[in-house]
């Protein structure tokens, strides 16, 4: 039985609209990832020792493909030991930065919403720091030993428990409060930058110098050790996020609603907040503070194809990827032969731009 | 009314809010075929009501049963097949398009059928809610009207998917016609009936006390958080219970047809009851 037969006019007015809509993220989701393939080859290629995009692509393949004939020189050693674990974990912060912030907007139903903003990269900012500056004089033993497996385990324990006390504080008789959260987000946000403002004022000379750098981001230190620490953690957000699209695309009318169209509201968010809360910690953890990333790139996605969850997380993945291995392309090149930090990099190139597309389209944020 | 086997009832529900009694004591049976109109004073507790029998909170006494079931003990998926809800406020965060918003109806419980048969129920409910041409407009650009209409589309939507599942179904409309022009409210509240002939259990929490008596097989009154009154429209409003409810010294008439009582409003003859 039917309810109102449309018009045959309406209906292929309707079906036309589908297919275009279908199209236009058949055609995005495509692009982007050939893009991404494409730029990930062009980074290996780059930096001290530049390798045609070619032979990086023969590199890969014998890789891949076990031929080990083709395996022989120095520049295969560089793509494969230096420049391909950075590239990758590249990739994967990009990526888990973006769809985290693409989540976090759905979840608070807030443009603004981001990481950076609810304070669980200032948590393990702060922890990060406090390793930094105490770790000298508590862990002098460890810090010898382990100089780089301190500060990351640090930095992730830091934004794990920034996230634990944030959901705690929200939740109430078993309903999670998405205005608390983003209330006492701001509040545990600056508390943590103030701490970590402390921790600057007492640290000394070298320890400053570590502190501002890694403040700043970086992706260099990659290596296949600190990969296969990283991408069990970030993997997750993205393997799982197909299973959030339809919830979040529910919660855009309200939780309430969101329940009435059968949604578990409730197990939405607490594995939303668990892999933001997993993917933010380990990616601060090994390439520091990366800022922007999480709130430009679902805005451009937003923009280009609109705000279904669906298309909106995996395109937002490949974006993400790319606009942090395209940063670590300049901020290796720029000054050669030092690096620029990345963050410094993300946020000159992509402050402006965010500004300019306020200006062009004032209804990216029309709430 | 109550006929032998309602599809949802609450028997003895209350509600708390702190101390706050919203809701006391309230006995309703929802039957199949009909529709049931919820008229009240503002803060009368008509909202609060309704959430307790949609599920979205959970009654402090009494018990509540939907298709022979404790309501407490349906999964929200389930529940979503028995029952669909218009609330009164949906803003949305983002700008989805009109086609996007009604699809959500079917998106979550829609998921057995096949994508040919999720889009022709998207298209009729848009056709039926009289917003199939706004199909590719950005929701937030639309008028209040407009998008009251497109969220009674993404109702239907969820009706009709969930018919695929169960039988039984319960529609929830909470003002639905708040903002609507009288020709839409007419249709909408003609659609709604035509879903109820359906065998569809029908609650609407109305205002307008004529369009609440024109369109009612059941009227419900409620009053600082009591039914207070219920039963045929004919029946149950008078005068007295007009004085004591909304606080108005004014008189009923009868229209001559079909005998229903309407109420012709009169400047500022408002009193306070004793």
């Amino acid at each position: 039985m039917t309810l109102a037969a449309p018009t045959p006019a309406a209906t292929a007015t309707l079906t036309t609209l589908i297919a275009g809509r279908r199209r236009a993220g058949l055609l995005a989701v495509t692009g982007l990832a050939l893009a991404c393939l494409f730029l990930t080859i062009v980074a290996i290629g780059q930096g001290a020792i530049p390798i045609a995009p070619g032979r990086v692509a023969e590199i890969l393949m014998a890789r891949i493909t076990g031929d080990t004939s083709l395996l022989e020189g120095r520049d295969v050693l560089v793509v494969l030991n230096i420049r391909l674990p950075r590239v990758l974990l590249g990739l994967l912060v990009g990526a888990g930065l973006a769809v985290s912030g693409a989540l976090m907007q759905g979840l608070f139903r807030n443009p603004l919403a981001d990481p950076g903003l609810v304070g669980v990269s200032s948590g393990a900012g702060l922890a990060a720091a406090a390793t930094i500056v105490l770790g000298d004089r508590f862990l002098a033993g460890t810090m010898m030993k382990l100089p780089f497996a301190a500060l990351p385990v640090g930095a992730f324990c830091g934004g794990l428990i920034t996230t634990l006390a944030l959901y705690l504080i929200a939740t109430r008789g078993g309903r999670t409060s998405v205005a608390t959260m983003l209330l006492a987000g701001v509040a545990l946000g600056a508390m943590a930058g103030a701490l970590t403002g402390l921790f600057s004022f007492v640290s000394d000379d070298r320890q400053l110098r570590d502190l501002t750098f890694w403040s700043l981001g970086s992706l260099g230190g990659a290596s296949w050790t600190k990969l296969s620490v990283v991408a069990p953690i970030i993997l997750p957000l993205l393997l799982l996020m197909p299973l959030l699209a339809r919830g979040l695309n529910g919660l855009m009318l309200g939780e309430a609603e969101a329940y009435h169209l059968g949604i578990p509201v409730q197990r939405i968010k607490a594995l939303a907040i668990l892999l933001v809360a997993l993917a933010v910690g380990a990616s601060v953890a090994s390439a520091g503070m990366v800022g922007f990333v999480g709130i430009v790139v679902p805005h451009l996605i937003r923009l280009s194809v609109g705000p279904d969850h669906r298309l909106l997380l995996p395109l937002s993945a490949l974006g993400g990827a790319m606009l942090l291995v395209g940063a670590d392309i300049v901020a290796r090149l720029i000054v050669v032969p030092a690096e620029l930090p990345i963050g410094i990099v993300t946020a000159t190139i992509g402050a402006p731009f965010f500004l300019w597309l306020l200006l062009r389209r004032t209804s990216l944020i029309d709430v | 009314m109550s006929e032998a086997n309602p599809i949802l009832s609450g028997h003895g529900v209350g509600f708390l809010a702190g101390e706050r009694r919203l809701v006391t004591d309230a006995n309703l049976e929802l039957a199949g075929g009909t529709t049931t109109i919820l008229i009240g004073p503002n803060g009368a507790g008509k909202s609060t009501l309704l959430k307790l029998l949609t599920g979205e909170i959970k009654p402090a006494g009494g018990e509540i049963r939907i298709a022979g079931e404790a309501l407490a003990a349906v999964p929200a998926w389930r529940l979503a097949c028995l029952r669909a809800v218009m609330a009164q406020h949906a803003r949305l965060a983002f700008p989805f398009s009109v086609y996007e918003v009604a699809s959500l109806g079917v998106d979550g419980i829609g998921r057995a059928l096949t994508r040919q048969r999720r889009e022709a129920i998207v298209a009729e409910s848009l056709a039926a809610a009289g917003v199939i041409d706004l199909a590719g407009r950005r929701y937030q650009t639309l008028s209040g009207g407009e998008q009251q209409r497109v969220q009674f589309a993404r109702v239907l939507c969820q009706l009709e998917a969930g018919r695929s599942v169960a039988e039984r179904q319960v529609l929830f409309l909470d003002e639905p016609i708040a903002s609507l022009d009288l020709c839409h409210q007419l249709a909408l509240l003609d659609m709604s009936r035509s879903i109820a002939a359906r065998g569809v259990a029908v609650l609407i929490v109305l205002h307008d006390l004529n369009l609440a008596v024109t369109y009612a097989d059941h009227l419900v009154v409620m009053d600082q958080g009591h039914i207070i009154a219920q039963g045929p429209p004919a029946k149950t409003l008078d005068d007295a219970l007009l004085r004591q409810v909304f606080k108005v010294d004014l008189t009923l008439s009868r229209a001559p047809a079909p005998g229903l009582p309407f109420l012709l409003p009169q400047q500022h003859r408002a009193r306070p009851a004793a």
